[in-house]
């Protein structure tokens, strides 16, 4: 008896299993023709002027509203990265080549994914908590029985403004990151400015700075398509909706770490294809 | 729909069959809704009456069956292909589905705005005009947060009919108000069908409403239609699941039920 209740169990299970592993390859497969939808419209919506009404307001919502948190994001990281690297380059002596260290991650690397990941909190948890309410509330349905497409009208300008505007907040926090480190290097632990700056300038190239806005268009893309699409498929209730917020933040979070991964392997080989190995010190 | 060349009936279901998941939720269901009627869809909570209105504006696709509008299948086209028969249909949503980002005037406008090119002050007329008929004229500048229940759903009809449609589907329309607010949402369907002969489709459990506007009633019970009838027809019936329905008396096997958890707690 006790036998044939765990060979059922286990059926039961493994078919759980199986079930669960096909809901996720469904949901896969329906995230990329609603990342395909969004795409197109993202292009067909900014040739038609009826839309950037529908675009501005989200402009402001992710870009301005987002700037004061970008701007201390960033002052902190550049602050930070130079209080935990000065005493190593001031054992061997090499502390007037801070900047180029503390620059440098920051512009490659911090600035995009630490601007990525505060994005994916603020804006991230927002549209998925909007979309998911208009979801639940029937008013996406009520959108769609109008005879309005609410791709183009909610999801479309919403990962747009992600879109063109993370790379904008990443050069922002690349600015305030870079002051964040010369504020600890130079004010705090009294490094030569001219030095600091001269060894930045020699180390962060023009490419190094469009790997992380280029990283920031793929991040926002990221975190403006998972968000909104975890809002489409939000389930019902406040708990439904507080749901879907967390997993958005958990899944855009995840991707951008994974995008930032891939983009720095291939941006490496790039850069040492045509410029070869750069030393930093 | 400019479609006059068709005589049949406005809306026709052909042994449409939706499940969601093991739930079968209609099962091989037959409908045809004639010009100018009223027919209200009574049952169960839960029973798929809801399900059944979102299939004719192709909010929901059946898993098979067909769906027409005017005689043209409809059940298979696209998102795009819908919005021309989307704009000849207004659907009242249980909740209303106000956007609460919008004014009444803005969620009024909002389909006109969509679908006609016409100058700010078409568009005031409009809006005034729809406000004037669900009787709420000077609430333009109101947010839905800031309206009572039984004014959200005006407001909502008023949405509804903004782009004056040929059909219009009511999701619950009286659930939630009171016994003299749902009468005047019950008095607002039979006004829109008198005044600009709207065919409708109620949906609903409240029996004092469906008797008020129906010129048909149909009742669903576990995904099929087991009654089909005037509304006289039902007051009459003594098909057991008819009469328990209309009277609102409890099933045998759910007090039951009851019982047996009772005697349980008592135990």
């Amino acid at each position: 008896m006790t036998n044939d209740l765990t060979t059922t169990s286990a059926i039961a299970r493994s078919d759980g299993h199986w079930a669960r592993t096909r809901r996720a390859v469904d949901r896969f497969g329906d995230f990329w023709i609603f990342a395909g939808q969004t795409a197109w419209w993202m292009l067909r919506g900014s040739l038609l002027p009826q839309n950037w009404r529908l675009l501005v307001p989200q402009l402001y919502e992710v870009g301005y509203r987002s700037l004061p948190v970008i701007l201390i994001t960033g002052a902190f990281v550049g602050m930070v990265l130079a209080v935990q690297a000065i005493e190593q380059f001031r054992a061997v002596g090499l502390e007037e080549r801070m900047g180029a260290v503390v620059n440098l991650s920051v512009v490659r690397e911090l600035g995009p994914v630490l601007a990525g990941i505060m994005l994916a909190g603020r804006i991230g948890g927002a549209l998925t908590a909007e979309l998911g309410t208009m979801s639940v509330t029937e008013q996406i349905d009520a959108l769609r029985s109008m005879g309005v497409n609410p791709i183009r009208y909610l999801v479309a300008p919403r990962v747009l403004a992600c879109f063109l505007l993370t790379p904008t907040l990443t050069l922002f926090a690349d600015f305030t990151g870079a002051l964040g480190g010369w504020f600890v290097s130079v004010i705090q632990s009294g490094i030569d400015s001219g030095p600091y700056w001269e060894y930045t300038r020699e180390a962060v190239e023009n490419f190094d700075l469009f790997s992380g806005i280029l990283k920031g268009f793929f991040f926002g893309a990221a975190l403006g398509l998972i968000s909104c699409y975890k809002g489409f498929h939000c389930r019902a209730g406040a708990e439904g909706v507080g749901r879907a917020c967390t997993e958005a933040f958990v899944t855009s979070f995840i991707a951008i770490l994974i995008l930032d991964y891939v983009l720095a392997v291939i941006l490496q080989q790039i850069s040492e294809h045509f410029w070869g190995f750069r030393s930093l010190l | 729909m400019g479609d006059s060349s068709h005589n049949g009936p406005i809306i026709e279901l052909r042994s449409v069959s939706k499940r969601f998941g093991p739930l079968r939720v209609l099962d091989q269901i037959n409908l045809s809704l004639n010009l100018g009627q009223t027919t209200v869809v009574i049952g169960e909570s839960g029973t798929g009456k809801s399900v059944l209105l979102k299939h004719i504006v192709g909010l929901l696709r059946p898993d098979s069956g067909e769906v027409f509008f005017h005689g043209k299948r409809i059940d298979r086209r696209s998102e795009q292909e819908l919005v021309e028969i989307r704009r000849h249909i207004g659907f009242l949503f249980q909740m209303g589905a106000l956007f609460d980002s919008m004014s009444v005037a803005e969620n009024i406008g909002f389909p006109v705005l969509e679908h006609t090119k016409c100058t700010q002050e078409e568009l005031d007329r409009i809006i005034a005009e729809k406000l004037r008929m669900v009787g709420l004229e000077g609430l333009q500048s109101r947010r839905p947060s800031e309206l009572s229940g039984g004014q959200r759903k005006r407001v909502a009809l008023a949405r509804a009919i903004a782009l004056d449609p040929e059909v219009v589907l009511y999701d619950e329309p009286t659930t939630g108000l009171d016994p003299v607010r749902a009468d005047v949402i019950n008095e607002l369907i039979l006004k829109l069908k008198r005044e600009l002969q709207v065919t409708s489709i109620v949906v609903t459990h409240d029996m004092a409403s469906a008797f008020k506007v129906a010129d048909r009633i149909v009742m669903l019970h576990k995904g099929k239609f087991i009654a089909d009838g005037s509304p006289e027809w039902y007051k009459t019936s003594d098909d057991t699941d008819v009469r328990r329905f209309v009277d609102g008396r409890a099933a045998p096997q759910d007090l039951e039920a009851l019982n047996v958890q009772i005697e349980d707690l008592t135990k």
